[in-house]
Protein backbone atom coordinates (compact mmCIF):
# COMPACT_ATOMS: atom_id res chain seq x y z
CA UNK A 1 0.00 0.00 0.00
CA UNK A 2 2.51 2.79 1.07
CA UNK A 3 4.25 2.27 -2.19
CA UNK A 4 1.57 2.44 -4.34
CA UNK A 5 1.31 5.53 -1.84
CA UNK A 6 4.66 7.06 -2.93
CA UNK A 7 4.05 6.12 -6.94
CA UNK A 8 1.01 8.19 -6.96
CA UNK A 9 2.50 11.36 -5.63
CA UNK A 10 5.44 11.63 -7.62
CA UNK A 11 3.68 11.30 -10.48
CA UNK A 12 3.03 14.91 -11.97
CA UNK A 13 -0.80 15.78 -12.37
CA UNK A 14 -2.28 18.32 -13.58
CA UNK A 15 -2.62 20.42 -10.11
CA UNK A 16 0.51 18.89 -8.03
CA UNK A 17 0.09 21.19 -5.21
CA UNK A 18 -3.11 19.32 -4.55
CA UNK A 19 -1.55 16.57 -3.04
CA UNK A 20 -4.01 13.88 -1.94
CA UNK A 21 -7.14 15.85 -2.70
CA UNK A 22 -6.24 14.80 -6.38
CA UNK A 23 -7.41 11.77 -5.71
CA UNK A 24 -10.67 12.05 -4.19
CA UNK A 25 -13.57 11.27 -6.39
CA UNK A 26 -14.61 14.71 -7.10
CA UNK A 27 -17.28 13.64 -9.70
CA UNK A 28 -19.34 12.44 -6.66
CA UNK A 29 -19.16 15.00 -4.78
CA UNK A 30 -20.41 17.57 -7.65
CA UNK A 31 -23.17 15.28 -8.24
CA UNK A 32 -24.09 15.69 -4.52
CA UNK A 33 -24.23 19.12 -4.51
CA UNK A 34 -26.57 19.11 -8.07
CA UNK A 35 -28.70 16.53 -6.02
CA UNK A 36 -28.30 18.96 -2.78
CA UNK A 37 -29.20 22.02 -4.32
CA UNK A 38 -31.98 20.46 -5.88
CA UNK A 39 -33.90 18.68 -3.18
CA UNK A 40 -33.35 22.34 -1.12
CA UNK A 41 -34.89 23.76 -4.49
CA UNK A 42 -37.79 21.48 -4.13
CA UNK A 43 -38.52 22.02 -0.30
CA UNK A 44 -37.78 26.03 -0.49
CA UNK A 45 -39.34 26.95 -3.92
CA UNK A 46 -43.20 26.72 -4.98
CA UNK A 47 -42.50 26.72 -8.60
CA UNK A 48 -39.71 24.00 -7.88
CA UNK A 49 -41.96 21.81 -6.38
CA UNK A 50 -44.74 21.72 -8.40
CA UNK A 51 -42.25 21.08 -11.07
CA UNK A 52 -41.26 18.02 -9.27
CA UNK A 53 -45.01 16.66 -7.52
CA UNK A 54 -46.16 17.16 -10.85
CA UNK A 55 -43.30 14.79 -12.74
CA UNK A 56 -42.84 12.50 -9.61
CA UNK A 57 -46.02 10.72 -11.34
CA UNK A 58 -43.74 9.79 -14.51
CA UNK A 59 -41.67 7.46 -12.56
CA UNK A 60 -43.64 4.67 -12.26
CA UNK A 61 -44.42 4.29 -16.33
CA UNK A 62 -40.77 4.78 -16.90
CA UNK A 63 -39.97 1.64 -14.53
CA UNK A 64 -43.12 -0.30 -16.08
CA UNK A 65 -42.13 0.31 -19.49
CA UNK A 66 -37.85 -0.25 -18.46
CA UNK A 67 -38.80 -3.43 -16.66
CA UNK A 68 -41.28 -4.67 -18.66
CA UNK A 69 -39.21 -4.19 -22.31
CA UNK A 70 -36.01 -5.33 -20.64
CA UNK A 71 -37.22 -8.59 -19.25
CA UNK A 72 -38.72 -9.49 -22.53
CA UNK A 73 -36.22 -8.62 -24.52
CA UNK A 74 -34.13 -10.55 -22.30
CA UNK A 75 -35.59 -13.81 -23.40
CA UNK A 76 -35.98 -12.61 -26.81
CA UNK A 77 -32.14 -11.67 -27.09
CA UNK A 78 -31.15 -14.83 -25.60
CA UNK A 79 -33.05 -17.03 -28.62
CA UNK A 80 -31.53 -14.61 -31.54
CA UNK A 81 -28.24 -14.80 -29.95
CA UNK A 82 -28.31 -18.76 -30.39
CA UNK A 83 -29.92 -17.75 -33.39
CA UNK A 84 -26.92 -16.78 -34.62
CA UNK A 85 -24.82 -19.15 -33.98
CA UNK A 86 -27.05 -22.36 -34.64
CA UNK A 87 -26.25 -24.97 -37.57
CA UNK A 88 -29.92 -24.34 -38.34
CA UNK A 89 -29.54 -22.59 -41.41
CA UNK A 90 -33.24 -21.00 -41.25
CA UNK A 91 -32.96 -20.10 -37.92
CA UNK A 92 -29.52 -18.43 -38.34
CA UNK A 93 -30.64 -16.05 -41.14
CA UNK A 94 -33.83 -15.37 -39.09
CA UNK A 95 -31.85 -14.11 -36.06
CA UNK A 96 -29.13 -11.91 -38.48
CA UNK A 97 -32.12 -10.92 -40.26
CA UNK A 98 -33.41 -9.31 -37.29
CA UNK A 99 -30.81 -8.17 -35.70
CA UNK A 100 -28.90 -6.73 -38.47
CA UNK A 101 -32.10 -4.79 -39.67
CA UNK A 102 -33.13 -3.78 -36.43
CA UNK A 103 -30.42 -2.18 -35.29
CA UNK A 104 -30.25 -0.21 -38.34
CA UNK A 105 -33.18 1.51 -37.25
CA UNK A 106 -33.42 4.41 -35.32
CA UNK A 107 -35.64 3.41 -31.88
CA UNK A 108 -37.67 6.59 -32.59
CA UNK A 109 -38.74 5.28 -36.08
CA UNK A 110 -39.34 2.00 -34.39
CA UNK A 111 -41.78 3.11 -32.25
CA UNK A 112 -43.72 4.71 -34.73
CA UNK A 113 -43.70 1.94 -36.77
CA UNK A 114 -45.01 -0.65 -33.98
CA UNK A 115 -47.52 2.17 -32.73
CA UNK A 116 -49.33 2.84 -36.11
CA UNK A 117 -48.48 0.11 -38.69
CA UNK A 118 -47.95 -2.91 -37.10
CA UNK A 119 -50.77 -2.84 -34.54
CA UNK A 120 -53.44 -1.94 -36.83
CA UNK A 121 -52.20 -4.16 -39.29
CA UNK A 122 -51.95 -7.10 -36.42
CA UNK A 123 -55.29 -6.01 -35.60
CA UNK A 124 -57.19 -5.92 -39.08
CA UNK A 125 -55.45 -9.55 -39.03
CA UNK A 126 -57.12 -10.80 -36.30
CA UNK A 127 -60.29 -9.39 -36.99
CA UNK A 128 -60.70 -10.94 -40.39
CA UNK A 129 -59.18 -14.48 -38.40
CA UNK A 130 -62.08 -13.79 -36.02
CA UNK A 131 -64.75 -13.06 -38.63
CA UNK A 132 -63.47 -16.65 -40.58
CA UNK A 133 -63.59 -18.39 -37.17
CA UNK A 134 -67.00 -17.34 -36.23
CA UNK A 135 -68.15 -19.50 -39.24
CA UNK A 136 -67.09 -22.31 -37.74
CA UNK A 137 -69.60 -23.64 -34.37
CA UNK A 138 -66.97 -25.15 -31.67
CA UNK A 139 -64.83 -21.56 -32.64
CA UNK A 140 -67.37 -19.13 -32.44
CA UNK A 141 -67.15 -17.43 -29.15
CA UNK A 142 -63.57 -16.95 -29.86
CA UNK A 143 -63.64 -15.85 -33.48
CA UNK A 144 -66.54 -13.53 -32.47
CA UNK A 145 -63.82 -12.08 -29.65
CA UNK A 146 -61.02 -11.91 -32.05
CA UNK A 147 -63.14 -9.73 -34.38
CA UNK A 148 -64.39 -7.11 -32.06
CA UNK A 149 -61.16 -6.15 -30.91
CA UNK A 150 -60.48 -2.51 -31.96
CA UNK A 151 -57.20 -0.82 -32.67
CA UNK A 152 -57.71 2.02 -30.04
CA UNK A 153 -58.11 -1.34 -27.72
CA UNK A 154 -54.51 -1.56 -27.94
CA UNK A 155 -52.63 0.89 -25.22
CA UNK A 156 -50.00 2.64 -26.70
CA UNK A 157 -48.20 1.58 -23.44
CA UNK A 158 -48.48 -2.20 -24.72
CA UNK A 159 -47.01 -0.75 -28.12
CA UNK A 160 -44.35 1.23 -26.68
CA UNK A 161 -43.44 -1.74 -24.46
CA UNK A 162 -43.25 -4.26 -27.84
CA UNK A 163 -41.27 -1.95 -30.04
CA UNK A 164 -38.93 -1.05 -26.86
CA UNK A 165 -38.84 -4.86 -26.53
CA UNK A 166 -38.19 -5.19 -30.35
CA UNK A 167 -34.86 -2.93 -30.38
CA UNK A 168 -33.41 -3.94 -27.33
CA UNK A 169 -33.80 -7.61 -28.29
CA UNK A 170 -31.37 -7.25 -30.58
CA UNK A 171 -29.34 -5.27 -28.50
CA UNK A 172 -29.50 -8.00 -26.28
CA UNK A 173 -28.65 -10.67 -29.64
CA UNK A 174 -25.39 -9.25 -29.74
CA UNK A 175 -24.83 -9.57 -26.03
CA UNK A 176 -25.64 -12.96 -25.74
CA UNK A 177 -23.74 -13.67 -29.01
CA UNK A 178 -20.46 -12.48 -27.94
CA UNK A 179 -20.65 -14.58 -24.18
CA UNK A 180 -21.26 -17.64 -25.72
CA UNK A 181 -18.65 -17.00 -28.46
CA UNK A 182 -15.92 -16.39 -25.58
CA UNK A 183 -16.30 -19.31 -24.39
CA UNK A 184 -13.30 -21.68 -24.94
CA UNK A 185 -14.22 -24.14 -27.67
CA UNK A 186 -12.79 -27.16 -25.80
CA UNK A 187 -15.39 -26.56 -22.81
CA UNK A 188 -18.02 -27.89 -25.40
CA UNK A 189 -16.20 -30.46 -26.75
CA UNK A 190 -15.61 -31.84 -22.97
CA UNK A 191 -18.94 -31.91 -22.59
CA UNK A 192 -19.81 -33.99 -25.83
CA UNK A 193 -17.23 -36.22 -25.33
CA UNK A 194 -19.03 -37.21 -21.54
CA UNK A 195 -21.66 -38.04 -24.02
CA UNK A 196 -23.83 -34.26 -23.19
CA UNK A 197 -26.20 -33.35 -26.21
CA UNK A 198 -25.71 -29.85 -27.50
CA UNK A 199 -28.86 -28.88 -25.61
CA UNK A 200 -27.13 -30.41 -22.42
CA UNK A 201 -24.00 -28.97 -22.69
CA UNK A 202 -25.65 -25.58 -23.28
CA UNK A 203 -27.46 -25.58 -20.49
CA UNK A 204 -25.09 -26.85 -17.96
CA UNK A 205 -21.82 -25.79 -19.24
CA UNK A 206 -21.65 -22.85 -21.53
CA UNK A 207 -24.42 -20.75 -20.69
CA UNK A 208 -23.72 -20.68 -16.72
CA UNK A 209 -19.96 -20.08 -17.95
CA UNK A 210 -21.50 -17.17 -20.71
CA UNK A 211 -24.32 -15.60 -17.90
CA UNK A 212 -21.19 -14.23 -15.87
CA UNK A 213 -19.70 -12.93 -18.69
CA UNK A 214 -22.80 -10.91 -20.44
CA UNK A 215 -24.07 -9.76 -16.80
CA UNK A 216 -22.10 -6.41 -16.99
CA UNK A 217 -23.10 -5.03 -20.26
CA UNK A 218 -26.65 -6.77 -19.57
CA UNK A 219 -26.54 -4.58 -16.49
CA UNK A 220 -25.60 -1.51 -18.98
CA UNK A 221 -28.24 -2.04 -21.45
CA UNK A 222 -31.04 -2.08 -18.61
CA UNK A 223 -29.50 1.77 -17.76
CA UNK A 224 -29.81 2.71 -21.47
CA UNK A 225 -33.14 1.11 -21.67
CA UNK A 226 -34.21 2.84 -18.70
CA UNK A 227 -33.13 6.61 -20.42
CA UNK A 228 -34.54 5.22 -24.33
CA UNK A 229 -37.76 4.63 -22.92
CA UNK A 230 -38.15 8.30 -22.68
CA UNK A 231 -38.65 7.94 -26.46
CA UNK A 232 -42.24 6.41 -25.76
CA UNK A 233 -43.35 9.99 -25.05
CA UNK A 234 -43.67 10.46 -28.48
CA UNK A 235 -46.67 7.90 -28.18
CA UNK A 236 -48.36 10.29 -25.56
CA UNK A 237 -47.41 7.46 -22.56
CA UNK A 238 -47.27 9.66 -19.37
CA UNK A 239 -43.85 8.71 -18.39
CA UNK A 240 -41.18 11.17 -16.88
CA UNK A 241 -40.03 12.60 -19.90
CA UNK A 242 -43.96 13.47 -20.96
CA UNK A 243 -45.36 14.51 -17.89
CA UNK A 244 -41.90 17.06 -17.56
CA UNK A 245 -43.34 18.54 -21.19
CA UNK A 246 -46.91 18.57 -19.78
CA UNK A 247 -45.88 20.58 -17.06
CA UNK A 248 -43.48 22.90 -19.28
CA UNK A 249 -46.04 23.63 -21.30
CA UNK A 250 -48.38 24.07 -18.73
CA UNK A 251 -46.24 26.76 -16.75
CA UNK A 252 -43.52 27.64 -19.45
CA UNK A 253 -41.43 26.67 -16.10
CA UNK A 254 -38.79 25.21 -18.43
CA UNK A 255 -35.57 25.25 -16.02
CA UNK A 256 -37.82 23.84 -13.83
CA UNK A 257 -39.68 20.94 -15.22
CA UNK A 258 -36.11 20.00 -17.65
CA UNK A 259 -33.99 20.18 -14.39
CA UNK A 260 -36.37 17.83 -12.63
CA UNK A 261 -36.75 15.41 -15.21
CA UNK A 262 -33.15 15.74 -15.38
CA UNK A 263 -32.37 14.75 -12.15
CA UNK A 264 -34.95 11.91 -12.01
CA UNK A 265 -33.49 9.89 -14.57
CA UNK A 266 -30.19 10.73 -13.10
CA UNK A 267 -31.19 9.18 -9.62
CA UNK A 268 -32.34 6.01 -11.16
CA UNK A 269 -29.38 5.57 -13.33
CA UNK A 270 -27.00 6.55 -10.73
CA UNK A 271 -28.39 3.78 -8.61
CA UNK A 272 -28.80 1.33 -11.62
CA UNK A 273 -24.91 1.72 -12.49
CA UNK A 274 -24.27 1.26 -8.47
CA UNK A 275 -25.76 -1.90 -8.47
CA UNK A 276 -24.41 -3.12 -11.87
CA UNK A 277 -20.77 -2.12 -10.27
CA UNK A 278 -21.54 -4.18 -7.22
CA UNK A 279 -23.03 -7.14 -9.15
CA UNK A 280 -19.61 -7.20 -11.26
CA UNK A 281 -17.49 -7.67 -8.00
CA UNK A 282 -20.31 -10.49 -6.63
CA UNK A 283 -19.83 -12.24 -9.83
CA UNK A 284 -16.38 -11.86 -11.02
CA UNK A 285 -15.07 -15.61 -9.83
CA UNK A 286 -11.93 -16.20 -9.94
CA UNK A 287 -10.58 -17.64 -14.12
CA UNK B 1 -12.70 -63.60 -25.08
CA UNK B 2 -9.53 -65.75 -23.45
CA UNK B 3 -6.48 -63.45 -22.86
CA UNK B 4 -3.65 -64.39 -25.87
CA UNK B 5 -0.82 -62.55 -24.32
CA UNK B 6 0.28 -61.76 -20.52
CA UNK B 7 -1.12 -58.11 -21.10
CA UNK B 8 -4.84 -57.76 -21.06
CA UNK B 9 -4.59 -57.74 -24.73
CA UNK B 10 -8.14 -59.47 -26.38
CA UNK B 11 -8.33 -60.80 -29.72
CA UNK B 12 -11.62 -58.57 -31.00
CA UNK B 13 -11.24 -54.99 -32.59
CA UNK B 14 -13.08 -52.28 -30.34
CA UNK B 15 -11.62 -49.81 -32.76
CA UNK B 16 -11.60 -50.65 -36.43
CA UNK B 17 -10.55 -47.62 -38.39
CA UNK B 18 -10.68 -47.97 -42.43
CA UNK B 19 -9.37 -46.31 -45.08
CA UNK B 20 -10.08 -42.85 -43.36
CA UNK B 21 -9.17 -39.60 -44.63
CA UNK B 22 -9.46 -35.90 -43.08
CA UNK B 23 -8.53 -32.55 -44.93
CA UNK B 24 -9.24 -28.78 -43.69
CA UNK B 25 -9.67 -27.19 -46.44
CA UNK B 26 -6.31 -27.70 -48.63
CA UNK B 27 -4.53 -29.23 -45.62
CA UNK B 28 -4.62 -32.92 -45.38
CA UNK B 29 -4.70 -34.36 -41.91
CA UNK B 30 -4.97 -38.04 -42.65
CA UNK B 31 -4.82 -39.84 -45.46
CA UNK B 32 -5.86 -43.83 -45.80
CA UNK B 33 -5.49 -44.59 -42.43
CA UNK B 34 -6.28 -48.11 -41.28
CA UNK B 35 -5.95 -49.03 -37.65
CA UNK B 36 -7.38 -51.80 -35.89
CA UNK B 37 -7.10 -51.52 -32.05
CA UNK B 38 -7.63 -54.59 -29.86
CA UNK B 39 -9.82 -54.68 -26.57
CA UNK B 40 -7.74 -54.09 -23.49
CA UNK B 41 -5.02 -52.65 -25.66
CA UNK B 42 -2.74 -49.62 -25.30
CA UNK B 43 -1.91 -48.06 -28.48
CA UNK B 44 1.14 -45.13 -28.05
CA UNK B 45 0.46 -42.78 -30.87
CA UNK B 46 3.30 -40.68 -31.88
CA UNK B 47 4.82 -38.66 -34.42
CA UNK B 48 5.55 -34.92 -35.40
CA UNK B 49 3.84 -32.01 -34.71
CA UNK B 50 0.80 -31.34 -37.15
CA UNK B 51 1.08 -35.39 -38.83
CA UNK B 52 -2.67 -35.85 -37.33
CA UNK B 53 -2.34 -37.95 -34.44
CA UNK B 54 -4.97 -35.59 -32.52
CA UNK B 55 -6.88 -35.42 -35.55
CA UNK B 56 -7.53 -38.94 -35.80
CA UNK B 57 -8.21 -39.31 -32.07
CA UNK B 58 -10.52 -36.66 -32.34
CA UNK B 59 -12.07 -38.53 -35.17
CA UNK B 60 -12.46 -41.62 -32.87
CA UNK B 61 -15.53 -39.77 -30.61
CA UNK B 62 -16.66 -37.85 -33.64
CA UNK B 63 -15.07 -34.37 -32.68
CA UNK B 64 -14.05 -34.19 -35.84
CA UNK B 65 -16.01 -36.05 -38.93
CA UNK B 66 -13.74 -37.83 -41.38
CA UNK B 67 -14.10 -37.41 -45.14
CA UNK B 68 -13.78 -40.81 -46.39
CA UNK B 69 -13.37 -44.40 -45.04
CA UNK B 70 -15.08 -45.82 -42.12
CA UNK B 71 -14.97 -45.55 -38.08
CA UNK B 72 -16.89 -48.74 -35.51
CA UNK B 73 -16.15 -48.01 -32.29
CA UNK B 74 -17.37 -51.18 -29.97
CA UNK B 75 -19.56 -52.82 -32.64
CA UNK B 76 -20.87 -49.23 -33.37
CA UNK B 77 -20.36 -47.59 -36.83
CA UNK B 78 -19.78 -43.92 -36.32
CA UNK B 79 -22.16 -42.16 -38.77
CA UNK B 80 -24.07 -38.79 -38.80
CA UNK B 81 -27.07 -39.62 -36.90
CA UNK B 82 -27.18 -38.24 -33.59
CA UNK B 83 -27.72 -41.38 -31.65
CA UNK B 84 -25.31 -43.59 -32.41
CA UNK B 85 -22.14 -40.53 -31.75
CA UNK B 86 -23.74 -40.13 -28.17
CA UNK B 87 -23.82 -43.89 -28.11
CA UNK B 88 -20.12 -44.05 -29.06
CA UNK B 89 -19.27 -40.83 -26.75
CA UNK B 90 -20.60 -42.14 -23.73
CA UNK B 91 -18.47 -45.25 -24.29
CA UNK B 92 -15.23 -43.48 -25.26
CA UNK B 93 -14.03 -40.86 -22.61
CA UNK B 94 -11.40 -38.45 -23.46
CA UNK B 95 -8.69 -36.34 -21.53
CA UNK B 96 -7.61 -32.99 -23.36
CA UNK B 97 -4.02 -31.58 -23.70
CA UNK B 98 -5.59 -28.19 -22.09
CA UNK B 99 -7.51 -30.39 -19.37
CA UNK B 100 -10.98 -28.25 -20.27
CA UNK B 101 -12.20 -28.48 -16.73
CA UNK B 102 -15.50 -26.96 -16.31
CA UNK B 103 -14.35 -23.32 -14.22
CA UNK B 104 -18.01 -22.77 -12.91
CA UNK B 105 -18.52 -26.08 -11.12
CA UNK B 106 -16.33 -27.68 -8.22
CA UNK B 107 -14.29 -30.69 -8.05
CA UNK B 108 -16.79 -32.79 -7.25
CA UNK B 109 -20.08 -31.45 -9.67
CA UNK B 110 -17.15 -31.18 -12.43
CA UNK B 111 -17.03 -35.37 -12.01
CA UNK B 112 -20.70 -35.61 -11.50
CA UNK B 113 -22.61 -33.50 -13.70
CA UNK B 114 -22.38 -36.09 -16.92
CA UNK B 115 -22.75 -38.73 -14.77
CA UNK B 116 -26.56 -37.26 -13.68
CA UNK B 117 -27.97 -35.76 -17.13
CA UNK B 118 -26.14 -38.74 -19.45
CA UNK B 119 -26.13 -41.74 -17.35
CA UNK B 120 -29.29 -40.78 -15.19
CA UNK B 121 -27.81 -41.43 -11.72
CA UNK B 122 -28.86 -39.70 -8.70
CA UNK B 123 -26.85 -37.44 -6.80
CA UNK B 124 -25.45 -39.82 -3.71
CA UNK B 125 -24.68 -42.59 -6.67
CA UNK B 126 -22.87 -40.01 -8.28
CA UNK B 127 -20.67 -38.42 -5.85
CA UNK B 128 -20.18 -41.82 -4.31
CA UNK B 129 -18.36 -42.77 -7.54
CA UNK B 130 -16.68 -39.06 -8.12
CA UNK B 131 -15.22 -39.74 -4.47
CA UNK B 132 -13.90 -43.13 -5.31
CA UNK B 133 -12.46 -41.73 -8.30
CA UNK B 134 -10.70 -38.43 -6.36
CA UNK B 135 -8.98 -41.01 -4.19
CA UNK B 136 -7.57 -43.45 -7.23
CA UNK B 137 -6.37 -40.51 -8.77
CA UNK B 138 -5.05 -39.33 -5.42
CA UNK B 139 -6.76 -36.53 -4.67
CA UNK B 140 -9.62 -36.69 -2.15
CA UNK B 141 -8.82 -33.68 -0.45
CA UNK B 142 -9.80 -31.42 -3.56
CA UNK B 143 -13.46 -32.34 -3.82
CA UNK B 144 -14.64 -28.82 -2.91
CA UNK B 145 -12.74 -26.55 -4.76
CA UNK B 146 -12.81 -24.84 -8.10
CA UNK B 147 -10.42 -26.14 -10.71
CA UNK B 148 -8.50 -22.57 -10.63
CA UNK B 149 -7.33 -23.82 -7.29
CA UNK B 150 -5.78 -26.80 -8.47
CA UNK B 151 -1.81 -27.71 -10.03
CA UNK B 152 -1.86 -28.42 -14.26
CA UNK B 153 -1.12 -32.22 -12.78
CA UNK B 154 -4.01 -32.15 -10.50
CA UNK B 155 -6.30 -30.73 -13.16
CA UNK B 156 -5.44 -33.51 -15.42
CA UNK B 157 -5.99 -35.69 -13.05
CA UNK B 158 -9.78 -34.22 -12.23
CA UNK B 159 -10.43 -34.40 -15.91
CA UNK B 160 -9.07 -37.91 -15.92
CA UNK B 161 -11.46 -38.54 -13.05
CA UNK B 162 -14.49 -37.04 -14.66
CA UNK B 163 -13.93 -39.05 -18.07
CA UNK B 164 -13.96 -42.48 -16.29
CA UNK B 165 -16.90 -41.53 -14.29
CA UNK B 166 -18.70 -42.47 -17.09
CA UNK B 167 -17.38 -46.38 -17.09
CA UNK B 168 -15.75 -45.76 -20.48
CA UNK B 169 -14.66 -49.05 -22.20
CA UNK B 170 -12.20 -46.62 -24.26
CA UNK B 171 -10.02 -43.62 -22.95
CA UNK B 172 -8.63 -41.22 -25.70
CA UNK B 173 -5.48 -39.41 -24.24
CA UNK B 174 -4.18 -36.05 -26.35
CA UNK B 175 -1.47 -34.96 -25.34
CA UNK B 176 -2.20 -35.02 -21.76
CA UNK B 177 1.15 -34.12 -20.30
CA UNK B 178 1.87 -31.76 -23.02
CA UNK B 179 0.67 -28.31 -21.15
CA UNK B 180 1.95 -29.71 -17.70
CA UNK B 181 5.25 -28.31 -15.80
CA UNK B 182 8.35 -30.76 -15.40
CA UNK B 183 7.54 -31.69 -12.20
CA UNK B 184 3.83 -32.42 -12.11
CA UNK B 185 4.14 -35.02 -15.84
CA UNK B 186 4.72 -38.06 -13.72
CA UNK B 187 1.77 -37.97 -11.59
CA UNK B 188 -0.30 -37.88 -14.27
CA UNK B 189 1.98 -41.03 -15.75
CA UNK B 190 1.41 -42.34 -12.83
CA UNK B 191 -2.45 -42.71 -12.87
CA UNK B 192 -2.54 -43.80 -16.44
CA UNK B 193 0.08 -46.59 -15.87
CA UNK B 194 -2.50 -47.98 -13.11
CA UNK B 195 -5.18 -47.49 -15.83
CA UNK B 196 -3.31 -49.24 -18.32
CA UNK B 197 -3.03 -52.09 -15.71
CA UNK B 198 -6.91 -52.47 -15.07
CA UNK B 199 -7.07 -53.61 -19.02
CA UNK B 200 -9.39 -50.25 -20.00
CA UNK B 201 -8.51 -49.72 -23.57
CA UNK B 202 -6.29 -46.56 -24.15
CA UNK B 203 -5.35 -44.70 -27.29
CA UNK B 204 -2.67 -42.11 -26.15
CA UNK B 205 -0.88 -39.15 -28.28
CA UNK B 206 1.91 -38.56 -26.43
CA UNK B 207 5.59 -37.35 -26.53
CA UNK B 208 6.28 -39.73 -23.25
CA UNK B 209 8.05 -42.37 -24.93
CA UNK B 210 8.85 -43.83 -20.98
CA UNK B 211 5.33 -43.95 -21.05
CA UNK B 212 5.07 -46.32 -24.24
CA UNK B 213 7.97 -48.50 -22.75
CA UNK B 214 5.95 -49.33 -19.59
CA UNK B 215 2.60 -49.13 -20.55
CA UNK B 216 1.93 -49.70 -24.62
CA UNK B 217 1.03 -52.84 -26.17
CA UNK B 218 1.85 -51.30 -29.36
CA UNK B 219 2.97 -48.25 -30.96
CA UNK B 220 1.99 -46.19 -34.22
CA UNK B 221 4.21 -43.53 -35.94
CA UNK B 222 2.17 -41.54 -38.02
CA UNK B 223 3.71 -38.06 -39.93
CA UNK B 224 2.18 -36.27 -42.38
CA UNK B 225 -0.94 -38.02 -42.24
CA UNK B 226 -0.11 -41.50 -42.52
CA UNK B 227 0.76 -44.54 -40.52
CA UNK B 228 4.57 -44.42 -41.57
CA UNK B 229 5.15 -48.21 -39.00
CA UNK B 230 2.91 -49.98 -36.27
CA UNK B 231 4.81 -52.19 -33.98
CA UNK B 232 5.01 -54.27 -30.59
CA UNK B 233 6.18 -51.69 -28.45
CA UNK B 234 9.59 -52.88 -28.03
CA UNK B 235 10.17 -54.21 -31.30
CA UNK B 236 9.74 -50.68 -32.45
CA UNK B 237 11.83 -49.03 -29.97
CA UNK B 238 14.81 -51.10 -30.64
CA UNK B 239 14.58 -52.62 -34.11
CA UNK B 240 12.13 -50.00 -35.89
CA UNK B 241 11.91 -50.71 -39.76
CA UNK B 242 11.25 -47.34 -41.43
CA UNK B 243 14.50 -44.63 -41.76
CA UNK B 244 12.10 -41.97 -40.52
CA UNK B 245 10.66 -44.14 -37.66
CA UNK B 246 14.44 -44.38 -36.38
CA UNK B 247 15.29 -40.92 -37.25
CA UNK B 248 12.30 -39.52 -35.42
CA UNK B 249 13.00 -41.85 -32.22
CA UNK B 250 16.50 -40.89 -32.07
CA UNK B 251 15.89 -37.32 -31.96
CA UNK B 252 13.27 -37.25 -29.46
CA UNK B 253 15.52 -39.95 -27.81
CA UNK B 254 18.05 -37.58 -27.35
Amino acid sequence: MAVTTEVERKRPGMLPWVGDLSRLPWWIVVVAIVGGAAIFAIVTNRHWEAAYEFTKTGIRFTIILSITSFAIALVIGLLAGLGQLSSNMVFRNLSMLYVQVIRGIPIIVQLYFVAFVITPVAINLLNDLGGNMRLLIPLAGLGGALSRIHIRDIDMLYRAIAALTIAYGAFEAEVFRAGIESIQRGQMEAARSLGMSHLQAMRYIILPQAIRVVLPPLGNDFISMLKDSSLASILAIRELTHVGQLHRARTFRSWESLGVVAILYLVLTLSLSFLVKRMERRLAFAK
Amino acid sequence: MPNSTPSNVTNDDIIIIENCSKSFGEVVALSDINLRIRRGEVCFIFGPSGGGKSTLLRCINHLETIDSGRIVVDGIQLTEAKETIDQVRAEVGMVFQLFHLFPHLKVLENITLAQRVVRGRSKEEATEVALALLDRVGIPEKADVFPNQLSGGQMQRVAIARALAMNPRIMLFDEPTSALDAEMIQEVLDVMLDLAREGITMVVVSHEMGFAKAAADRMVFLSEGKIVEIGITSELFNNPKEARTKEFLDQILT
